[in-house]
């Protein structure tokens, strides 16, 4: 369980006094320790002291590239970053994932899809080891025994689609790249053939979604990866 | 009234105008002239480029021939003084000056030394003259020296005074342009001692001349020419500007000389003399050159001396034409009555008398149709016309086949006389000869049909008249037969060649107009300039048997823009295109400038300027001097240079019509767009501003309302935003499409999800046929399509009804369908639909941006697919989109 006494500390790192003012009164009002930085360098040094729990990244900061931000940050630290940014271009989303983002919001967003964002990512970072059985409304998957449950009955699935589900599962809620998902799966050689990675989601799909046209659990987001739902 | 008597003339007001406006870019020619050498021009130019100097001008020695004189060194001293190019001739390096270098520098003032000076073969101009007028062109001021021998007009006086053939001239137009001349004179005799003294230098070569040259009555005779062609300057001057005072005073009446050259070796005296009397009256004159059937144009030598003969007239100043006329004298006054020429100087004729009875003489002709035109009878000197002039050379010889064709005939009509001799009487015989000789002018020319004449009189006498076989006449009767066979003989030929020489120049002139006009034709059609450059190479090759290159301004430089075949341009024609460029003037082979070029290089010149320059390389060479050929190819040129101007000028006026459609286009887009701006932030900025005023007074209900409106304004501003990238991004063409295999359900799929919160359930309906392929599609951007096509589809159905999605394969393409049941669109506006800020009329509380479909359309062309709009039979609009499978 995390400590429920120390309220989890929230990096903000933006250079717009007025988005960061915004995000300060949201996280304030939900209990949050808020730390503002606004460039690349202070959100380093503020990322080192502070260890928080989160941070929030806008990629376009004055002195530095987010990504680059993301990249140093990744060398000694798994906090969830989340990346907030106007920046909506699918290749801006993948190099910021690919860098090691956790997850990426577009500005403008909804608080209450930030808030859910952050608490997804909290919930993750928290969980030293993930629960062996992973529910959600009728999917479950049972990473100890290698068992897929879906409305009651078992389903069948070849070694690769199962490893395919497992990963998003481990990563339940947050967006896997197309290259992510295909250099852990198939190896880094066949990062450029997203090819198989399709006809294997395609075939999970028809396996565990009840419409597969409008898939419930398997969500892609395009030109970017997929991503597992989380929430019930 | 006296005030308007008194107020200048408006011609001369304009003649003033116009040197003034010539001289403003142009630069001013100061010349030193002096009448011998060793008076002192060279260092007279020095002194004053020194004074000039010391006032701070910017003074340049480009060539300066001290000829080891110290005193001319000394002067030489502290003025910048250019390098020499070094010309190769024959072995030798020839010193001349380095225009390029110069026109480089551009300083404000050129020193260039001896004016008459003829350049080394193998530069650019052939004449040194022509090397100032370039840089006065170019803006710089010249300071040149130069001797009064060596001006055109006065080239033969002074042969006739000094015995001296001077072949170094300049034009004497260069004496009008010059805006100062300094005369520089000693008195003969102080000369004399300079010499004596070892003071004047002479080359070697021309020592022996120059003594001759240097005898005090030379000296003093052209002393007193130099003095007076410097005193006639002045008095130009003061007539100028009494003229521009409208001071009163005696000037000429509009006067006009007129001199008709024939190529005859007297034209040239001829007229040097009619400048000279144009001179003296101050009045314009005109050279006139009539081409007729029987001018012996194929001739080459009359040709090259017609040729020069008007070059020389153009140098000296006049105004020069070829006519082409049956009659010389016809012609003549015809241009005269044209040109409202007054006086008409011709030669003397030095024909003998019985010609003069066959021909009158073109005088007589002339006197006797001139009216109101004076003629000038100028006698000329009998036919050693001068030493040293070229040799005249007979006529070029007919092939000797001819001459045997010619005694074949005669031969021939022998043996068809003999089988008759003692039957017919010889008078019929006769006959047959001359039909022999009527043959051989038609067939083979006047010289050869002579002959047969000549030969058919021999032979008549020989085998025909008895006693045969001699020459021996029994009856002297028979003399006059010979007579009347000769001349009718002779008589014939000429006719008949005449007729022949006359069909011949119909049938080149024929030739000509009709080349011109297929030019004309195909230019009129030519609706780009490379289809006028196409046409242009094709019929101007085709007409004048040439290789043609049609060279273009790009950027700085001019570039070769077309050649046909055999017209590859080197480097070195592209410099000489572009000298005649920049010069406005033709130039390469045939000119008198670069004439070492392959092509003759004409400007295209138009009335906005000089469009370009047309090459030409004939294959025959002697055509570059043949005035027909030229003037074909100046009329070619005038033709190409219009046509290219029409079309540039219409492809202006289009650029400047499409440009006012753009203006308009994009004056309506920004207007549409600040209006899809502002109106969000009104919602917004009142509901925010009613919250913080009024918040605790309104009641939660009215709370909630204001909140949801901004909220969804806001995000209405969010799309409009997005959607403006979108299309920007698309129209700039920075959107890249990545084209990888797609599931077709997943791509409804991701629609949906993007569209979740704004379906309600079970409104659309998705209809996937079994077994489609995957689509190479850009997943990201198809979405965007698939969820811009739903979201119109729900703004404008009504609110229960479904909507359908179905997607399936036709032959080669994907067809991705979105129908709804909305009222549809009118036929009319099906395609407009797509277009950019068209909106239709749409039911109340519908938002649109006006940009959902055109994006969709941006991004399905980008995929090489199609997308169009159709209403439904049952209602409702249907669109649909096709991608290519592969």
């Amino acid at each position: 369980m995390p400590k429920e006494n120390n309220p989890p500390r929230i990096l903000v790192v933006d250079d717009e006094p007025a988005i960061r003012r915004f995000l300060r009164t949201v996280l304030d009002s939900e209990d949050f320790s808020v730390h503002e930085a606004e460039n690349g360098h202070s959100a380093l040094a503020a990322a080192a002291v502070l260890k928080p729990g989160v941070i929030l990244l806008d990629l376009g900061l004055p002195d530095m590239e987010g990504v680059e931000v993301i990249r140093r940050i990744r060398e000694w630290s798994q906090v969830p970053i989340l990346v907030l940014s106007v920046r909506e271009r699918e290749e801006d989303k993948v190099r910021a994932l690919d860098a090691g983002a956790d997850d990426y919001l577009t500005k403008p967003f909804g608080v209450a899809e930030l808030l859910a964002r952050i608490r997804v990512s909290l919930r993750r970072s928290m969980q030293e080891t993930p629960e062996p059985v992973y529910r959600i409304h009728e999917l479950e998957v049972d990473l100890s025994r290698r068992r897929v449950v879906v409305r009651g009955g078992e389903v069948q699935l070849t070694p690769t689609e199962y490893e395919l589900l497992r990963l998003l599962v481990m990563h339940a809620g947050k967006v896997l790249t197309h290259s992510q998902i295909l250099s852990r799966i198939w190896g880094a050689a066949y990062v450029e053939q997203p090819h198989v990675l399709r006809v294997n989601i395609s075939n999970l799909r028809r396996k565990i979604e009840s419409d597969a046209s409008s898939p419930h659990y398997i969500i892609t987001e395009p030109g970017v990866g997929y991503r597992l739902r989380a929430e019930a | 009234m006296g005030d308007d008597d008194r107020r200048p003339a408006p011609e001369a007001m304009l003649r003033l105008a116009k040197a003034e406006e010539a001289q403003s870019d142009r630069g001013r020619l100061k010349i030193f002239l002096g009448y011998a050498a060793g008076v002192g021009k060279t260092y007279a130019m020095l002194e004053a480029a020194r004074e000039r100097k010391a006032e701070g001008r910017d003074v340049v020695a480009a060539y300066v021939e001290s000829h080891g004189r110290p005193e001319t060194d000394a002067l030489l001293q502290g003025l910048e003084t250019m390098p020499k190019a070094w010309v190769e001739y024959q072995g030798v390096l020839l010193p001349e000056p380095d225009i390029d270098a110069v026109l480089a520098r551009k300083p404000r003032i050129a020193l260039v030394d001896e004016l008459a000076h003829t350049n080394a073969p193998g530069s650019r101009h052939e004449k040194r003259w022509q090397d100032v007028e370039e840089l006065l062109a170019a803006g710089i001021d010249v300071y040149t020296t130069i001797n009064i021998q060596h001006f055109e007009s006065l080239n033969d006086i002074v042969e006739q005074i000094t015995d001296v053939t001077v072949r170094e001239t300049v034009p004497d137009s260069l004496l009008d342009l010059a805006s100062e001349i300094r005369l520089v004179d000693i008195p003969p005799d102080e000369l004399l001692q300079r010499l004596r003294d070892g003071k004047v230098y002479f080359p070697e070569q021309a020592a022996r001349a120059m003594e001759k040259f240097f005898r005090r009555g030379n000296l003093i005779a052209l002393r007193e020419l130099s003095l007076r062609r410097a005193a006639a300057r002045v008095d130009e001057e003061m007539r100028a500007y009494m003229e521009s005072q409208a001071i009163p005073g005696p000037w000429p009446a509009a006067e006009r000389l007129l001199v008709c050259v024939s190529g005859s070796p007297f034209s040239e005296r001829l007229i040097r003399t009619t400048r000279r009397l144009a001179d003296e009256m101050n009045i314009p004159w005109f050279t006139v050159y009539v081409e007729t059937p029987g001018s012996g144009r194929h001739l080459q030598e009359n040709r090259e001396r017609v040729w020069k003969d008007l070059r020389l007239a153009e140098n000296l100043g006049a105004q020069v034409s070829t006519l082409t006329a049956a009659s010389v004298a016809d012609a003549i006054i015809d241009y005269a009555v044209q040109h409202n020429i007054t006086r008409i100087v011709v030669g003397k004729p030095a024909k003998s008398r019985w010609r003069e009875f066959l021909r009158p003489p073109l005088v007589d002709q002339l006197i006797r149709r001139s009216g109101a035109i004076d003629v000038y009878v100028v006698s000329i000197a009998s036919a050693e016309a001068r030493p040293g002039a070229p040799l005249e050379k007979a006529a070029l010889p007919m092939p000797f086949s001819r001459y045997m064709a010619s005694m074949a005939l005669v031969a021939a009509a022998t043996l068809v006389c003999l089988p008759f001799r003692g039957v017919l009487a010889p008078a019929n015989m006769v006959m047959v000869y001359l039909l022999a000789v009527v043959i051989a002018a038609l067939r083979l020319g006047l010289r050869p049909a002579i002959l047969a004449a000549f030969l058919g009189v021999l032979a008549f006498d020989f085998f025909v008249v008895p006693p045969h076989l001699t020459f021996a006449v029994s009856d002297t009767q028979y003399l006059i037969t010979f007579a009347a066979l000769f001349a009718v003989g002779v008589i014939i030929s000429s006719l008949v060649s005449k007729v022949r020489e006359r069909a011949e120049a119909l049938r080149e002139r024929e030739a000509q107009t009709n080349s011109l006009y297929y030019l004309t034709r195909d230019l009129a059609s030519a609706a780009s300039m490379e289809a006028i450059m196409g046409a242009v190479i094709r019929n101007v090759g085709e007409s004048l048997h040439a290789g043609v290159a049609v060279f273009l301004p790009d950027g700085e430089r001019l570039k070769v823009a077309a050649a046909g075949t055999g017209a590859a341009a080197g480097e070195k024609e592209l410099a000489v295109a572009d000298w005649a460029f920049r010069n406005r003037r033709p130039a390469g082979r045939g000119t008198e400038t670069l004439g070492s070029a392959e092509f003759l290089h004409l400007p295209l010149q138009a009335s906005g300027g000089v469009l370009g320059i047309l090459g030409v390389k004939l294959e025959d060479q002697a055509g570059y001097r043949m005035p027909r050929i030229r003037r074909l190819i100046d009329a070619f040129a005038g033709q190409a240079a219009m046509a290219m101007e029409r079309v540039l000028l219409s492809r202006k006026a289009e650029e400047a019509q499409l440009l006012e459609a753009r203006e308009n286009l994009e004056r309506a887009l920004l207007n549409s767009i600040s209006h899809d701006l502002r109106t969000p932030l009104v919602s917004i900025t009142g509901a925010l501003d009613m919250l913080r005023e009024e918040g605790h007074e309104l009641g939660e209900g009215a709370r909630r309302l204001m909140m949801d409106t901004a909220s969804e304004e806001a995000a209405r501003l969010n799309r409009f935003v997005g959607n403006l990238l979108d299309i920007t991004r698309l129209e700039a063409g920075a959107v890249r499409v990545r084209k990888e295999p797609c599931d077709i359900q997943d791509l409804v799929g991701c629609a949906l999800v993007a569209l979740e919160r704004r379906l309600g359930a079970g409104k659309v309906v998705v209809h996937l046929e079994p077994e489609i392929p995957f689509v190479p599609l850009d997943m990201a951007l198809m979405t965007q399509v698939l969820v811009n096509l739903i979201d119109n589809a729900l703004k404008y159905s009504p609110t229960d009804s479904d909507i359908e999605i179905s997607a399936g394969t036709a032959g080669s393409l994907l067809e991705l369908e979105v129908s709804d049941l909305g009222p549809g669109v009118p036929e009319k506006d099906l395609t407009r639909i797509f277009e950019k800020f068209y909106r239709i009329q749409v039911p109340e509380g519908v938002h649109g941006t006006g940009l959902g479909l055109s994006i969709c359309k941006g991004i399905v062309e980008a995929h090489g697919g199609g997308i169009r709009a159709e209403n439904r039979t049952g209602g409702g609009l249907r669109v649909i989109v096709t991608l290519p499978l592969i």
